[in-house]
């Protein structure tokens, strides 16, 4: 493949930092495994939970969300017009997933035990309920996109088999998403004492599923603007212009929960005032909801590649905010202390994130992902061809 | 998951008007646990199960693990690692843990501890000398003091004891054992001449709060059964409007509500 030989060719920027990343992340994999979790983290007996839970495993989920979302409205709805957009869709939460699970395997203190809940069961754990279905919708994941492998293998039958079976699968998805999705949250349901009441809710489960629905559109104009830029493709318009309207339908349907939740437990006071959490409350709504909702609002900002771009990065970084706060500022104030990520954290999650770019290239360039371009589909001018498809997250405005 | 407490379970009822804070009870539990220490330590660790904190005003106070009976570790943890026997105890069991650490979010008493430089680090906390008592020894802590400011019994006779010591001196002491309904109730019990936030004891309600994560855990069946029902049906009307619309001959590929 051409695209293979210029990569290896030209290595840009972004490989270079890749294979920096992998390099630096090699070395701490050893220590992770030779002299246990202290020796690489920041976490300690106050703050059992990090960064590689907060944002590896409660934002990498969150991210993947555009999957079930879309394949629902495609397979399930039968509005068949967002199907050129599914295949990459798929391939972003399938990578995803399997991050997720990397991630876990730097996290857990026992990785090798990861298949237990599978078969000791306790159906009164949260945790239990996440690991089957994680574990299931990686499956249902890997089946909905193994129609490219197939594909591209010209396997005729198993194509067949996997087409039919689709519907199936995506129901299956949206169930197994809605369950997980919303159980992330309800992860904290158990700490009433100890999460900061901005963030602490019964509603917490429902919290997190309609923010995951929104971060899940959101990435899904991220990643079609940055594929169309690492990759010289076309951009598909007039489909993101519908996926930034339903993003603002999301994104208000969320914001108006959010605080009507905040209003019902009189919280709203103390989102204003001029505390710590308030602080961070602010900028996860501000960032998250209403600078974005504000933009969409605009038919020239959806019309607009680039602004629409902005927007959902906006909401992207707000949603990342918003489970850091719930898993580690929320915390601090009961916990007395603060917690602030050990470098070696933030490398490992750099290059697991680092690795999901470069997979998510490599599996473009062998399998059929993105549709062949019909007559008329011309990209997008500025749209420039890819020296490496690594170079994704090259993002030149 | 609200246990009935068994009346012979046992549980321990510690006295902070009794306390004269020499440790003992620390020194036992590292000794009878093979523990290294001096039983002086101020906080828990993962060698540490229990400390005796000087709260001044000649007043000490124990943190240990306080064997709730519904425990929020045993609730949270994915695999059942974490037992609320009937002997009373709340053991763990560390060949099942797969290290995620729930329990220690979990506990509303910021009790679990963990073996952050082990290869192979397990969950550590107070065992209520679970192995001693199924041989009929009472726990070494209580054993080990001097003053009789922990003592061990069933849950049931602790109760009734502490009762009767806040009814004979009630100038001597806040009027309520914490413990009786804290977290559901738990299996150490506390009295003390001040309230229990001077004490460094946390605030927490009567509820039991693995009650609180099944509130949306037991949704699960519906969520499947409703979602799953609508989605199809959802996909039937759907797909038979296309039908139909092909039947007629509009030829339409799609329904009309795609083509916005």
């Amino acid at each position: 493949m051409t695209s293979v030989e210029r990569r290896f060719r030209r290595p840009g920027f972004w490989t270079g930092l890749l294979f920096l990343l992998l390099a630096a992340g090699a070395v701490i994999t050893v220590v992770r495994y030779t002299r246990g979790l202290g020796a690489v983290t920041n976490l300690s007996d106050r703050f059992p939970w990090g960064l590689w839970v907060g944002f590896d495993i409660l934002c990498g989920v969150g991210l993947a969300a555009g999957c079930f979302t879309l394949t629902t409205a495609v397979y399930v709805f039968n509005i068949k017009r967002f199907k050129p957009i599914v295949r990459p869709t798929t391939l972003t939460a399938l990578l995803g997933y399997s991050l997720v699970v990397a991630g876990l395997m730097y996290d857990l203190g026992r990785p090798w035990n990861i298949w237990h809940p599978l078969v000791m069961w306790n159906p009164h754990s949260v945790m239990f309920e996440v690991s089957w279905c994680v574990t299931l919708y990686l499956a249902v994941l890997f089946l909905e996109f193994s129609g490219a492998i197939f594909e591209r293998l010209g396997w005729a039958r198993a194509l067949r088999v996997q087409r039919a079976a689709t519907p199936l699968l995506v129901v299956a998805g949206a169930i197994l998403s809605t369950l997980h999705q919303s159980s992330l949250g309800a992860f904290y349901l158990i700490v009433p004492g100890k999460l900061h009441p901005l963030w602490y809710t019964p509603m917490l489960p429902v919290m997190f599923f309609l923010s995951a629905v929104a971060v899940g559109l959101a990435v899904i104009i991220v990643e079609s603007r940055l594929s169309s830029r690492a990759f010289g493709r076309g951009l598909e318009m007039p489909l993101l212009m519908s996926i930034g309207r339903a993003l603002a339908v999301a994104v208000g349907v969320f914001g108006a929960f959010r605080l009507f939740d905040l209003a019902r437990r009189e919280q709203l006071g103390a989102a204003l005032g001029p505390s710590r959490e308030a602080a961070f409350f602010q900028l996860e709504f501000g960032l998250g909801v209403i600078l974005p909702l504000g933009l969409l609002a605009w038919p020239a900002v959806r019309r607009n590649s680039r602004r629409l771009y902005a927007a959902a990065l906006m909401v992207v970084v707000g949603f990342v905010v918003n489970r850091l706060n719930v898993s580690i500022t929320g915390l601090e104030g009961a916990q007395g202390g603060h917690y602030v990520p050990a470098i070696p954290e933030v490398i490992i999650t750099l290059m697991l994130t680092g690795i999901g770019f470069a997979a998510f290239a490599f599996a473009v360039s062998y399998l059929p992902v993105f549709p062949v371009l019909e007559e008329g589909d011309v990209p997008e001018a500025g749209a420039v061809p890819a020296l490496s498809p690594i170079a994704t997250e090259a993002i030149r405005s | 998951m609200i246990t009935t407490a068994n009346p012979e379970a046992r549980a321990l009822l510690f006295d902070v008007t009794r306390c004269i804070g020499c440790g003992a009870c620390a020194l036992a539990c590292k000794e009878s646990h093979g523990l290294p220490g001096t039983g002086e330590e101020t906080e828990l660790d993962a060698v540490t199960y229990t400390v005796v904190l000087d709260k001044g005003d000649d007043r000490y106070v124990r943190k240990m693990c306080m064997h709730c009976l519904d425990p929020s570790c045993a609730s949270a943890c994915p695999v059942g690692a974490f037992t609320r026997t009937a002997l009373g105890p709340v053991t763990y069991e560390a060949s099942k843990c797969l290290g995620c650490r729930y329990c220690m979010v979990a506990c509303p008493f910021g009790v679990p501890r963990y073996e952050w430089t082990e290869v192979v680090p397990q969950v550590r906390k107070c065992d209520g000398c679970f192995e001693r008592q199924s041989r009929g020894l009472q726990n070494a802590c209580a054993e080990a003091c001097p003053a009789e400011a922990t003592v061990a019994g069933t849950r049931a006779e602790l109760l009734a004891e502490a009762h009767r010591r806040l009814a004979e001196s009630p100038d001597a002491y806040h009027p309520v054992v914490y413990g009786e309904t804290e977290v559901g109730g738990t299996s150490v019990f506390f009295l003390s001449p001040v309230s229990f936030e001077q004490l460094g004891l946390p605030v927490v309600g009567s509820q039991a709060l693995p009650e609180l994560t099944w509130a949306s855990l037991s949704k699960v069946p519906s969520v499947v059964g409703v979602g799953g029902a609508a989605l199809a049906a959802i996909y039937w009307i759907t797909h038979r409007r296309q039908e139909v619309a092909a039947a007629e001959g509009r030829g339409s590929e799609e329904v009309d509500h795609d083509q916005r």
